[in-house]
């Protein structure tokens, strides 16, 4: 497993429209991507549990993944939640 | 009379009908789970093709924000804890899918009732109405009586989902009050784009209201009354049909061109402060943006915006507004704006210290960065590049020189800069007295009389014992900017005002005849204005 901390940067935070965007971007990846904010783990290809994670800007999230794919996972979707911009 | 949360403006005068949901569901044993979820299965694909077309609808009838909401909706069906919770529950308790919908859609609900931010609070009326559509297909009940209502009324609900609220007839449903929600609800936002009056959080208003009660709504106060009498009626009949005739009469004025006494077109445009409002310029028929107040978008977070947020937001607005001019004006910070990420110095003058233009010269990192985005955008419509509290010639050229600098850069890196005008804000005294010089540098002159004033005049208008000296029509003044209006044709060069003077119409008419070219006021204003110069060019 490969774990990461990673920073919102969306002045929104991650709401509908970005929520909908990483869920996508995480379900072309095979491995598990699991995102932990106060102790509490969040599935990534879940819009739900991405929203009910209620991540605003400057929240430092935890991104844990697992599987055959987990490197470029981990990379990609650390790019994609500090990189998202409106 | 009660008192809620005005959520979309207008006055409404119509009979109460009350909107009750069916709210209970009955938990009863199945045999086969499997065949249980099988009847899930299909009320979820049926789901998805009702929201399909609801999105079809939303695009075509109401607005791209109706349909971004069910865009997630769509998402919601297909989501794989939200989905797997419920089959769970079936497989794991042998009960109906329509308790598992509602009691994992509960579930779900109480976490974003639980974050601390109002935004993820309102997401919870999107789960439960997600579950509604599948209870709803799954129990075979007919679809909610609200399209089915013919007679003109106005809706009293405990609250509205998204889909209840895009399924109103306009022509029916006068008005709307629900107990409660909040200015970003989705049925606010829905009833605003749909211009029927509204008034939310309004407590428990359904256990005061009776079926066929008189209800006046007034969605500019946000308050309600049940049975007004007489007078009450008379009145705000009256304030409804100002109200109509005002915004008719206001919307001729839209496509209306101002020209003056030579011929000469008179712009008015719009300022804005976030890239969204430029659906609003566009709706009352601006001729450009008159001032984007890029400051805000490094307002309100914790670290500076990266080149490429800045420019797809440049790059939005200039595309909205399809060839019609777009100034925007680079970082104008300092003064009473202040951004803690940058650690500015205490000052014991802001507003004669590091501010706007003298800022970004000190910190040319991020004055470039805002500069590159600006360029990269440029060939997406027309851009007008304006910089702030100019107060020299020096420090002009010192900003082209960068500008040039960074035009050059990105060629060296191929990528294309679009052609593009630059202009300044007159707003220190000593800009305004050397605009003869100054205007044989730009393309054009933009008057922020705010600070104009406020440095011409020294008076603080903030300060309660000096305040009454703030005096926008003070000789000092008028002669300025006739001097600057002056100095910029004799360059031929056009003069523009985005400061609050601007909206001033009862200076409109002194400013059309020293010359000013083109105005610049909030949205909500544009039409206003349109109307006063078209009577006084055509007096």
């Amino acid at each position: 497993m490969k774990k990461i901390t990673v920073k919102v940067n969306n002045p929104t935070g991650l709401h509908a429209r970005p929520a909908s965007l990483l869920v996508k971007e995480a379900s072309k990846f095979k491995s598990s991507i699991f995102l932990t904010k106060n102790n509490k783990d969040f599935n990534a290809k879940s819009i739900i549990n991405v929203m009910a994670m209620g991540a605003v800007n400057g929240d430092e999230i935890i991104l844990k993944v697992e599987g055959e794919d987990e490197d470029i996972a981990l990379i990609s979707i650390k790019n994609f939640i500090e990189g998202f911009e409106e | 009379m009660f008192k809620g949360i005005a959520a979309s403006n207008g006055i409404a005068i119509g009979r109460a009908h009350i909107y009750k949901k069916d709210t209970n569901i009955i938990r009863y044993e199945v045999k086969d789970s499997e065949k249980e979820i099988k009847r899930l299965e299909e009320a979820i694909g049926k789901a998805k093709e009702e929201i399909m077309l609801l999105i079809e609808h939303s695009v075509k009838k109401i607005g791209k924000q109706s349909a971004d909401i069910f865009e997630a909706h769509l998402m919601f069906l297909e989501d794989e804890e939200f989905i797997n919770s419920i089959k769970n529950k079936i497989k794991n308790y042998n009960i109906n899918s329509e308790y598992a919908v509602k009691s994992v859609a509960d579930d779900f609900s109480n976490i974003f009732l639980n974050i601390d931010n109002q935004y993820f609070k309102e997401r919870a009326m999107d789960i439960k109405d997600v579950a509604d559509r599948i209870i709803n297909l799954l129990n075979g009940s007919k679809k909610s009586s609200l399209s089915n209502i013919k007679e003109r009324c106005i809706l009293i609900a405990e609250d509205l989902t998204p889909s209840e609220t895009v399924q109103l007839d306009k022509n029916y449903i006068l008005g709307i009050a629900v107990n409660h929600g909040g200015k970003t609800s989705h049925a606010a936002i829905i009833a605003r784009s749909m211009e029927i009056p509204a008034v939310v959080g309004l407590g428990n208003i359904t256990e005061h209201v009776k079926e066929g009660d008189l209800i006046i709504i007034d969605g500019r106060e946000g308050t309600l009354i049940i049975n007004p009498n007489d007078e009450e009626v008379k009145k705000y009949k009256e304030i409804q049909k100002n109200l109509f005739e005002e915004y008719d009469e206001l919307l001729k004025f839209k496509e209306v061109n101002i020209l003056d006494k030579n011929g000469k077109r008179i712009e008015v445009a719009s300022n804005i402060s976030r890239k969204d409002e430029v659906d609003l310029a566009l709706k009352y028929g601006a001729d450009g943006i008159g001032l984007f107040r890029s400051e805000f978008l490094y307002m309100g977070r914790e670290s500076l915006p990266l080149e490429n947020e800045q420019f797809e937001a440049y790059k939005y607005v200039l595309e909205k507004m399809q060839g019609k001019p777009v100034i925007i004006r680079t970082l104008d910070i300092g003064g009473d704006k202040n951004i803690s990420y940058l650690d500015m110095e205490y000052e014991q003058n802001p507003f004669l210290g590091l501010r706007a233009i003298r800022l970004c010269l000190a910190r040319k990192d991020i004055f470039k960065t805002q500069l590159r985005a600006l360029l990269r955008a440029s060939k997406y419509g027309r851009l007008r590049i304006m910089f702030p509290m100019i107060s020299g010639l020096e420090e002009l050229l010192e900003v082209k020189n960068i500008l040039n600098e960074t035009e050059e850069e990105l060629k060296t890196e191929g990528i294309d800069v679009g052609k593009y005008e630059i202009g300044i804000m007159i707003e220190t005294p000593s800009a305004a007295i050397i605009s003869d010089i100054l205007a044989k540098e730009v393309d054009f002159f933009s008057i922020g009389t705010n600070d104009l004033i406020q440095y011409t005049l020294a008076v603080d208008r903030m300060n309660k014992n000096v305040s009454y000296l703030y005096n926008p029509s003070h000789e000092a003044i008028l002669r300025l900017i006739k001097k600057i209006i002056d100095n910029a044709h004799n360059e031929g060069i056009w003069v523009g005002m985005c400061g609050e003077m601007a909206s001033d119409l009862s200076m409109a008419k002194r400013l059309i005849e020293m010359g000013l070219d083109e105005f610049s006021v909030s949205p909500s204003l544009i039409l206003k204005l349109k109307k006063e110069l078209d009577k006084i060019v055509n007096f």
